[in-house]
């Protein structure tokens, strides 16, 4: 029985699997970004009672969470592939629908679901701060963006931490669909491989083990961010 | 707006509904039983043992779905054995069965931390009384440990539950036509992408709220009554 690690090392796949894991990074880390961009606003948001706009964000969190991940990549790449494509097309540039918009719709997708679990975590993370400590800032005087700066965003960080590494998991693992709508990161460059080489075990076997070591070394770095955040506190 | 489209997306996408429904259900019942048994190893003074249930929870729950879907169905479809055996064929041939299989692993991994986070606040006092009683270990795990597990444990279980269902929707990408599969299909014959996927969406988002609702009153009705 052979499992087809020959033909991995042999074809060039290893190069190509790399390739794609780096694809896989920074779209994790850019829809990451995104989605703690949207988290802090729609948070403080929520958390503020903002009162037209809180709606709309209880009406993005709940459908963006409520609907699966592959439906939401569906809609927003599908239902814009093909005007993208005349726009790339009118300046010239016909590629435009085959490389780069994926990366971005990937992005803009992957971010949009992380901003929803990022809101929840931001707003109970604010929610978790004793109103004391914001009273006793506003009875010393400070105004309201140095409250913000000095009391309330060191304190929803700490807190929220933990809460920000499991959205991160969640993220890195929701790439992996991005490779439905043919974006070349990790998980498609093991499609590509397992469909020319025949041998489809031996390739998701190895993209299985790339997340997980991404996960591990995420995990770790989180864990040394939480143990920094928790020191400077105490002391 | 065009009805006579809405109609044809609502009744075509409705036919998907039992089959996620079906997915959802069955792979939830295994996964609850996998998670269980993977909790009490966790627990268990067994180095073995609950060494292998934290492998078991870290490699499942560090992957994609989708990764563990396509390697269960066509990594191992590979492998002449699994072809011939026809048990493992029966559960790895066709696309529903390896879908129930790879979800059911998958959430066992979940449930498994959920479970073990709502054994672990089992007050020690409690167990300790249900000992001093002369309660055997299966029943002091039936009536005493299980039950307040489960009580704290249901919050988190059903987040995990609205995460299956919409981990049924990656059953599609290997031929299965649930929701997002006949979503996908009719989408393609009728190129109405907008309409299509928001309708499967607002399907989903009923399921979800029917379960979040059906949680709630089970926890309204185990908590009220100790209290």
């Amino acid at each position: 029985m052979h499992f087809g690690l020959m033909q991995l090392w042999e074809g060039g796949w290893v190069g190509a699997i790399l390739r794609g894991a780096s694809v896989t990074i920074l779209v994790g880390i850019g829809a990451m970004l995104l989605g703690l961009t949207i988290g802090i606003a729609c948070g403080l948001i929520k958390w503020a009672r903002v009162v037209p706009l809180n709606w709309l964000v209880d009406i993005y969190t709940t459908v963006v969470r409520g609907v699966p991940e592959l439906l939401i990549i569906y809609l927003l790449f599908f239902s814009s592939v093909e005007f993208v494509a005349r726009i790339g097309t009118a300046f010239g540039w016909a590629g435009l629908a085959e490389t780069g918009y994926p990366f971005l719709i990937g992005i803009i997708a992957i971010g949009a679901i992380s901003g929803s679990y990022a809101t929840e975590v931001v707003r109970g993370a604010l929610a978790a701060i004793p109103n004391g400590h914001i009273e006793a800032a506003r009875a010393l005087g400070m105004p309201r963006t140095r409250i913000f700066r000095r009391i309330i965003l060191p304190q929803m960080l700490r807190i929220a931490a933990p809460g920000v590494n499991n959205v991160w998991q969640a993220t890195m693992k929701d790439t992996a669909l991005i490779s439905v709508v043919g974006l070349q990161e990790l998980m498609r460059t093991a499609f590509v491989g397992a469909g020319s080489t025949r041998n489809p075990f031996i390739f998701y076997l190895v993209a299985g083990v790339v997340y997980l070591a991404i996960t591990f070394v995420s995990q770790s770095g989180f864990k040394r961010a939480e143990r920094a955040l928790v020191l400077k506190g105490r002391t | 707006m065009d009805w006579d489209l809405l109609h044809r997306a609502v009744t075509t996408i409705g036919k998907g509904v039992g089959t996620t429904l079906t997915l959802a259900s069955v792979s939830l019942a295994l996964g609850f039983c996998l998670g269980l048994g993977l909790a009490v190893m966790r627990i268990s003074g067994n180095r073995l043992l609950s060494g292998f249930a934290e492998y078991y929870s870290a490699v499942f729950r560090g992957t994609p779905l989708l990764v563990q879907l396509f390697l269960f169905y066509y990594g191992l479809g590979q492998f002449d054995f699994v072809r011939e055996n026809p048990i493992l064929w029966w559960v790895i041939g066709g696309g529903m069965h390896c879908a129930i299989m790879a979800l059911a692993l998958n959430t066992a991994a979940y449930t498994s931390e959920i479970l073990r986070g709502g054994l672990m606040s089992v007050p020690v006092g409690l167990i300790e009384a249900a000992k001093a009683a002369g309660m055997s270990r299966a029943l002091r795990f039936r009536r005493i440990e299980f039950p307040l597990a489960i009580r704290q444990a249901l919050p988190a279980y059903g987040n995990e539950m609205v995460l299956v269902i919409k981990g049924t929707s990656l059953a599609s990408t290997i031929t299965v036509l649930e929701i997002t599969g006949y979503a996908k299909r009719l989408m393609s014959q009728t190129y109405a992408i907008f309409e299509v996927f928001t309708i499967a969406g607002i399907f989903y988002l009923l399921i979800n709220a029917a379960l979040i609702f059906a949680i709630r009153r089970i926890e309204n009705r185990l908590t009220s009554p100790g209290r």
